[in-house]
């Protein structure tokens, strides 16, 4: 039965992505593929970027930290000298460093902890099934589409310009970019050495890699694993690595999640009988382009489309899956979280997947000062999510 | 009703809701578009597509 389950999702996978190149052309069809083949990492191998977070915070576990930098470092070595030698058919993740950017991760980094997922991790999780994130999509799609029609008077605050390392020539901006993200590295280690050995951390790594279905490893050696690098965090940023350059090669532009989603709530609002028209960000090019257009012609929306399809691939690939059903407190709670999650991403000019890594694999400034507010509005979220439970 | 079958029933009705608003969108906003090459890098075009980062 299991085979059949398997060919089912793989016929409706290229199905889906037959369906996309012949309505929007070969590149939205590849690009539908690309986001299937993000949806299958981040399920099948539970490569959440809060989790990794909050496994740190709480238990100081740097897997996931570890797996982040080796991403972010992956990533630049592909894109780099990629964008600057495209002579501008590919573009980084590049944004000023304004007061919304700080305002807008702090309270990306806090909500995502309560929601139980990022932009990508809300994306994969639900479409594994996951309850709470079928709860906060709806939620973080409105906030997205207020977010980005507000994001001109945030910026309108003032800040720096942005800053791009890759001025300084593509050998020196994958170098700091490697340091940096070693620095991180290092420091995660070192404060896990200092920390003395969790039983409940060995025992969280061990049922993510016990349900991660590409790598998964009996329940038995999962303990083994979690006390050095578990497979799945660094199988995990190696193959989402090769599918960031794939993307970036076939779109033009890095990977994103929070403009489709905005262009989600936008399209919604379109349909009840808002008109973007005189709206300072979606009634502009060229984001007034993306709503004049089918949703599958945007690229960021088919790559999430195809996202949510991989994840519910990789979470049926062994076998039925399971869920639990969270507390209407715990429910309210990641529906508000959703909300902010979605508003602030867009003064912060993106999520962990745009601003984060985008930024960073684009050697731009604003990345890091993404990853320091996010992480620090991380600690706060992880405090808040302790009192609600859950 | 069980856990599975609900599961099944809410994948089900959820992917059901997605097509149904893909195709009506792609119904309704229909339209001569210019389609771009298959693959950005070599095709001599700069990215136009909407980004998080503000573009």
């Amino acid at each position: 039965m299991r085979w059949f389950t398997r060919l089912f999702l793989v016929v409706g996978g290229l199905a889906g992505v037959l369906a996309v190149m012949l309505a929007a052309g070969v590149r939205q069809g590849l690009l539908a593929l690309l986001g299937i083949g993000f949806g299958a990492v981040l399920q099948g191998a539970r490569f959440g970027f809060t989790t990794g977070w909050r496994d740190f915070i709480e238990r100081r576990d740097p897997q996931g930290l570890w797996a982040q930098m080796l991403l972010m470092v992956l990533a630049a070595a592909v894109s780099l000298p990629l964008i600057a030698g495209s002579g501008g058919e590919l573009v980084g993740a590049v944004a000023p460093l304004t007061i919304s950017l700080v305002l807008g991760a702090f309270l990306f980094g806090a909500a995502m902890q309560l929601a139980d997922g990022c932009g990508s991790g809300t994306l994969y999780k639900a479409g594994a099934g996951a309850p709470l994130s079928f709860a906060v999509l709806p939620t973080f799609a409105l906030g997205s589409f207020v977010g980005a029609s507000h994001q001109p008077g945030w910026i309108a605050l003032g800040g720096l310009p942005a800053v791009d390392l890759l001025a300084f020539g593509w050998p020196v901006a994958l170098a700091i970019t490697v340091l940096a993200c070693g620095l991180v590295a290092w420091l995660a280690g070192r404060a896990a050495q200092r920390t003395p050995a969790s039983p409940q951390a060995a025992a969280m790594q061990s049922v993510r890699t016990a349900t991660a279905s590409f790598v998964a490893a009996p329940v038995a050696a999962a303990p083994r694993a979690a006390a050095g690098w578990s497979r799945r965090w660094w199988l995990g940023a190696l193959l989402l690595a090769a599918l960031y350059g794939l993307h970036l090669i076939v779109a033009g532009q890095p990977w994103g999640i929070v403009y489709g989603i905005g262009v989600w709530g936008a399209k919604i609002a379109t349909a009840l009988g808002w008109s973007a028209v005189g709206d300072p960000f979606w009634g502009v090019d060229p984001h007034a382009v993306r709503l004049a257009e089918p949703l599958l012609a945007d690229v960021t929306s088919v790559t999430n489309l195809g996202l949510i399809y991989g994840a519910l691939a990789a979470s049926r690939w062994n076998g039925p899956a399971d869920f639990k059903v969270p507390s209407s407190r715990r429910l309210i709670a990641a529906c508000i979280a959703g909300l902010v999650m979605g508003y602030s991403s867009r003064m912060a000019f993106g999520c962990n997947v745009g601003a984060y890594l985008g930024g960073i694999a684009s050697a731009s400034l604003h990345g890091w000062v993404w990853f320091a507010l996010a992480f620090a509005g991380s600690m706060l979220g992880v405090r808040i999510r302790q009192r609600i439970g859950g | 009703m069980d856990n599975k079958k609900l599961f099944r029933l809410a994948t089900a009705v959820f992917w059901l809701f997605v097509l149904a608003l893909v195709a009506m969108d792609t119904a309704s906003t229909g339209g001569v578009r210019v389609e771009p090459p298959p693959i950005a890098l070599g095709s001599g075009q700069a990215a136009s597509g909407g980004h998080c980062s503000g573009r």
